[in-house]
């Protein structure tokens, strides 16, 4: 059954009508054109689908539209500044070439951007040896919190140097 | 994905008087596994009640120094909570080795204990499966295995568990409050889940309509002295080959009190609890452990696909508790 | 410059000014924004449909009855198309693109009806309501011992099935150290991160297909003629394509069903994105393969015999041989060699390519077996390889173009730092962890694909338009082929606009076999000579040459070929037996790179994917139903991020003037051969246990004598 929808996405209000079965996935690239996060899996295996929502990163095809009446989304095309500019995420995967395909890259950088979030909020990793000190962006610490999207052209190296870059680790 | 009707819940009491009158209606908290069911067709609810807004997102620290977790806390979140990590770090270590950052943003507490098995065939309808279709066959007995259950496993299904953090909390002696249609009641995690049976389709304890409001995990020095170690296919983004739970005290060299609990061998969080009496007042080795290990698993029943996870679980305990005895696993 | 036709022109070497150095990729800024768009995110214009593949959940039988009267009913649905309802193919020989035109199933998994609908949400729903009767009839489906028994005709690539030099059988029978092994690896699945989707309208005389592709006119190729149209009536685009490595190389059956849905619905487009599980049955897949490797040689590691007998299953309706043994004819010097293939036909799923088909799974054999031959012999794996390196090709007797193996395995060993591996295997401990280090020889052909052009146009301001039909899957084409454009017309990259993937612009042949580059580039440094010939430097606006390339590369005369040494360092965890890639590095001799950014991405994506074949890649076929079981990337299991660590890809400096004027050989798929054999070698080296089916898993390390005593080593 449809319902109408407000969403705030990319900066622009947004109203939508949406079936309650739509993702918030298919309501962004099925419904308002807004193509940005890709459909990977459909099934939260591969994290090509994340987006900033409401200020976390999130997967969007595992996440009912209907539930999120009122969300701010965030896509790797909203990550551009008002001139236009790159996100610094998005300038470091320029700068270390950290992608091939392009497909699971959007996800990779909204992940990214979450990611270094969290590092500054103090979230610990599996990795984090010591859970009571606060963590720092080391190799491993990246590539764990890295782990939930999936690259298939294996542009990991690249992807691990620009979230380094960006985050100001190295 | 069959259409259905969408309600936002505003109390819990609502939230469970609609589903209890439902037979039809399920609940909806973060969505990880169900909106995943309803894709591959594995339920089709003609209403979904969410009650992922619902004001259940509080860790409460209680004056005994125990915890009680809103069911709509957020995996990261309560990973992230310093009373989790400095008094729970098992907890802790657990929600961290489960899915990824982005998917454990979206898990609840309590969505997270009713996720249901990863099973090959229970996730494609196109194969027998009694779990999803009672009576249908198991079709994981003679097929794909490797993450078939080796304990407590009946002919009518081998699977396992997925959770990680149901298996820290049976570790931690957690319980759960529970708000069905008559009102609240407590139920400790460790008999929350089911053993298959001959009825796999139920994988809990719970009834239609009720809903888990929190998580209570009571303050202990087994608690505050623990791990999860979990061993998996891939570094990372994994469900669990095998995993451990476990919490020591010692008194010198001295078991006084020992928690151990296994994912990824059973139907549900299997607390090992032959092992734990092995273990209390013994001295701490490894290969104490080690046969603490063996008389619990004496039990395991294995195939070509299964026999490593004996061998694996056993050796992970060793390494858990080990190393929870040298002051440096936690 | 020496003209074969009107427009076959063999070019000259192009110097190299803005070849060889970094340029920006030139659709990177698309790409971190998520504003490229893909197959089905083309905006489209008139009423969308969103189509929906139903499919069989028998392996082999016949479809009795669609009953579609459910689907009809749900809001949304428009339309069902069956075997019955289907617009008709004009040939139907291809068993695997005859989509909807019989009763017949092949196997599980088969598109068996297409659902229409407005939405995507109603097309599923369709799609689970169509209710498809079906007879089943008995099935085979595993793969078992002994049940390749046929050899084919030839095997991919037109080699041939079965070679023999000299007297294999007799010289192993009196060779003094003999290996004698079967490896095994599982069915694999490309698994690009952008599903096989595409857009497609038919106007009621032409049908436009954004596809997902590794080629555009191969597939205007063959669904034009499939579909009884002309090749002017299709027309195919594929600006951005989510990844193929083989999966995209060729047409399968879900293009031709959306072709198939677009035909019944003139006006409409249609868009049909398959389903991560579908792609498991519908978009092919890298065989299972069973190899019996025997070498035979003299105590000091010298090989006297080298027999390769290689098994792949394949589909009854449709043949794929796997060239598994392949490599084995050309890699190492033994006066006695045979190489057989033989193939089980099963009811299952149509194999196809996956990146270095072949090479693949032959060298990972072949190449374990050589780290069995060096512990046998005592002789350490880089002074094995280097003893039977080869003076001419094994095969043909032709000189190699610039066989540099050797270089690559001492320049490996320099940098890896291989003088301080330890001889003996369980010999180093780093806390939890059995340390282990592992090389192998990695090798791929140099292809060149006959057929392209390109042409040159100049354009207002001094500037240039090329254009040709190739496309970029994520390899970088874009850029290199703006960087040989640049060369071969003496002009700054900045200069010339680049036009591709599209099948309006000059034929290019699939971005396969790591093919593209020398190929397309060949063509392109062909029409920009013959342009300058034409036209000049200072040329009127307005005025173009077309030109098809004629052959370069000198096939005939030598053997071309890359070369490669992986090394791989590997952990294994001395009480879960997990196994870790601490290290990979790869040296390479490929020829002339042109873009050391995107060449490096392309070699260190061959070894992750090598990598996560390795430790990782297993489609788990249940014989019973005769499908993959594993059928998504959760039980299926790629490489994450965490899997993938201190990763490193070098080359050898050099430029090849046999295989093409830009002096380069292709890269694309170089660094996934030989990569899991080193890894599998380096945690024998760990742990002393040999490994000899991929991946190599935990469950093969739990038995070890590894938690006492203590290992040496700092604990």
């Amino acid at each position: 059954m449809d319902v109408d929808l407000t969403l705030t996405v990319d900066g622009a209000e947004r109203t939508v009508a949406v079936d309650t079965r739509t993702t918030l996935l298919d309501a962004l690239r099925e419904r308002l054109g807004v193509t940005n996060p890709k459909k990977g899996c459909d099934h939260g295996q591969c994290g090509s689908c994340t987006v900033i929502l409401d200020g976390r990163r999130h997967l969007t095809c595992l996440t009912l539209a209907v539930a999120h009446e009122g969300a701010e989304v965030v896509t790797a095309g909203g990550l551009r500044g008002a001139d236009g500019a790159l996100h610094p995420v998005q300038q470091a995967f320029l700068d270390h070439d950290g992608f091939q395909c392009g497909y699971c890259t959007p996800g990779q950088v909204c992940s990214a951007v979450g990611v270094l979030d969290e590092v500054r909020a103090g979230h610990r990793s599996h990795v984090t040896e010591d859970l009571e000190a606060d963590p720092e962006l080391t190799d491993d610490e990246i590539r764990e919190r890295m782990s939930g999207n999936l690259c298939r052209c294996g542009a990991y190296p690249g992807i691990l140097a620009a979230v380094r870059q960006a985050g100001g680790a190295a | 994905m069959r259409d259905f009707a969408y309600h936002r819940a505003d109390d819990a009491a609502g939230a469970v008087a609609l589903v209890a009158a439902d037979p039809d209606a399920r609940f909806l908290g973060g969505g990880t596994n169900l909106v995943d069911h309803l894709k591959l067709g594995i339920t089709s609810p003609g209403t979904l009640v969410d009650v992922s807004r619902l004001p259940l997102d509080q860790v409460e620290e209680l004056p005994d120094g125990g915890l009680r977790v809103g069911t709509n806390v957020r995996n990261s979140d309560l990973a992230a909570h310093p009373a989790v990590r400095r008094d729970f770090p098992g907890v802790a270590r657990a929600l961290l080795a489960g899915a990824s950052g982005q998917i454990r943003h979206q898990a609840t507490t309590g969505g997270n204990l009713l996720q249901r098995t990863r099973c090959v065939y229970f996730q494609d309808v196109t194969t027998p499966c009694n779990k999803r279709d009672p009576g249908s066959g198991c079709s994981a007995l003679e097929g794909y295995g490797r993450y078939n259950a080796v304990l407590g496993l009946s002919e009518a299904c081998v699977t396992t568990h997925p959770s990680d953090l149901a298996v820290a909390l049976a570790a931690a002696d957690a319980t759960v409050v529970v708000l069905g249609p008559e009102g609240e009641r407590r139920i400790p995690l460790v008999d929350l889940h089911r053993l298959p049976g001959h009825h796999p389709e139920r994988d809990t304890v719970l009834e239609h309509g009720d809903l888990i409001t929190a998580v209570q995990l009571p303050a202990s020095a087994v608690a505050r002295n623990a791990t999860y170690r979990k061993a998996r296919d891939r570094a990372s983004y994994a469900f669990a080959l095998v995993s451990v739970a476990a919490g020591l005290e010692l008194d010198g060299e001295v078991v006084r009190d020992v928690r151990i609990a296994w994912g990824g061998v059973a139907h549900k969080p299997w607390r090992a609890l032959l092992a734990e009496e092995a273990l209390r007042g013994a001295v701490l080795t490894e290969d104490a452990v080690r046969e603490a290990a063996s008389a619990e698993l004496a039990a395991a029943t294995v195939t070509a696909q299964t026999a490593y996870k004996v061998d694996m679980v056993r050796n992970l305990t060793a390494l858990a508790l080990t190393r929870l005895a040298e002051g440096t696993g936690r | 410059m020496s003209e074969q036709s009107p427009d076959e022109v063999v070019p000259e070497v192009v110097a190299p000014q803005v070849m060889g150095r970094h340029l920006d990729r030139q659709d990177g800024v698309e790409k971190v924004t998520g504003e490229a768009t893909y197959a089905v995110e083309h905006p489209v214009e008139g009423d969308l449909l969103h189509a929906w593949l139903v499919t069989s959940t028998v392996a082999r039988g016949r479809v009795v009855r669609v009953d579609a009267s459910a689907a009809l009913e749900h809001p949304g649905v428009e339309a069902v198309l069956d075997h019955e309802s289907a617009p008709r193919l004009a040939d139907t020989e291809d068993r695997e693109l005859a989509v909807l035109q019989d009763d017949r199933i092949g196997f599980r998994g088969q598109v068996v009806a297409l659902v229409l609908a407005t939405s995507s949400e109603a097309a599923r729903e369709g799609a689970a309501l169509v209710a498809v009767h079906q007879d089943a009839e008995a099935h085979e489906a595993a793969f078992a011992p002994g049940s390749a028994t046929y050899a084919p005709e030839e095997v991919n690539a037109g080699a041939e099935t079965d070679t023999v030099d000299g007297d294999p059988t007799a010289a192993l029978a009196a060779a003094p150290v003999v290996v004698d092994a079967v490896y095994e690896t599982p069915h694999e699945y490309n698994s690009p991160m952008e599903p096989h989707a595409a857009t497609a309208l038919w106007d009621g005389e032409r049908l436009t297909l954004h596809d997902s592709t590794q080629g555009v006119h191969p597939v205007r190729a063959t669904l034009a003629p499939l579909l009884g149209l002309e090749p002017e009536q299709v027309r195919v685009l594929a600006p951005y394509v989510g990844g193929g490595f083989g999966s995209k190389g060729l047409p399968h059956a879900p293009e031709v069903a959306v072709a198939l849905a677009a035909l019944s619905v003139p006006g409409r487009p249609v868009r049909l994105a398959v389903t991560r599980q579908q792609m498991f049955a519908l978009t092919g897949y890298r065989t299972a393969t069973r190899s019996r490797v025997r070498l035979g040689a003299e105590p000091d590691g010298r090989l006297v015999a080298l027999r390769h007998d290689a098994e792949s299953q394949t589909s009854r309706i449709k043949e794929f041989a796997e060239q598994t043994a392949t490599a084995a004819r050309m890699m190492y010097a033994a006066p006695h060699r045979a190489t057989t293939h033989r193939v089980a036909e099963l009811d299952v799923a149509v194999p196809s390519w996956m990146r270095a088909p072949g090479e693949m799974p032959g060298m990972y054999a072949h190449e374990v077996a050589m780290d069995e031959l060096a512990v046998a012999t005592g002789v350490d794996p880089i002074d094995l390889r280097v003893r039977n390196e080869p003076e001419v090709d094994p095969e043909t007797g032709n000189p190699f173009n610039d066989r540099r193996l050797v270089e690559c395995l001492h320049r490996g060993a320099e940098l890896f730092g291989w003088a301080e591996r330890p001889e003996g295997v369980r010999a180093r401990a780093e806390g939890d962890w059995w340390v282990g280090t592992g090389v192998a020889s990695a090798t791929y052909p140099m292809l060149w694909m006959p057929g392209n052009g390109a042409r040159v146009r100049s354009v207002e301001g001094g500037r240039y338009e090329v254009a040709i039909g190739a496309v970029d899957i994520g390899t970088g084409a874009r850029t290199v082929l703006l960087q040989v454009a640049s060369d071969a017309l003496g002009c700054p990259p900045e200069a010339i606009d680049l036009l591709v993937a599209d099948s309006e612009l000059p034929f290019a042949t699939v971005a396969g076999g790591s093919s593209g580059t020398s190929s397309w580039g060949t063509a392109i440094a062909a029409a920009a000579q013959q342009f300058r010939a034409d036209h000049g430097e200072h040329p009127d606006p307005g005025v173009a040459t077309t030109a098809t390339s004629g052959q370069y590369a000198d096939m005939s005369g030598h053997s071309l070929h890359s070369f490669g040494a992986v090394f791989a360092e590997t952990h294994v965890h001395r009480w879960t037996g997990e196994v870790r890639v601490e290290r990979l590095l790869g040296v390479y001799s490929v020829g002339r790179v042109i873009n050391p950014t995107t060449a490096r991405s392309q070699l260190l994506g061959g070894l992750v994917m090598g990598l996560s074949a390795a430790l990782h890649e297993e489609g788990w076929r249940d014989p019973r139903f005769g499908h993959t079981v594993t059928q998504d990337l959760a039980t299926y299991h790629v490489a994450a991020h965490a899997d993938v660590r201190d990763l490193r890809a070098e080359w050898l400096e050099e430029e090849d003037h046999l295989s093409t004027p830009m002096g380069s050989r292709g890269i694309g798929e170089i660094g996934i051969v030989g990569t899991a054999a080193a890894i599998a070698n380096a945690t024998h080296h760990a742990t002393g246990v040999r490994v000899r089916s991929l991946p190599v898993t935990a469950d093969h390390f739990l038995d070890l004598p590894a938690l006492a005593p203590e290992p040496a080593g700092k604990a």
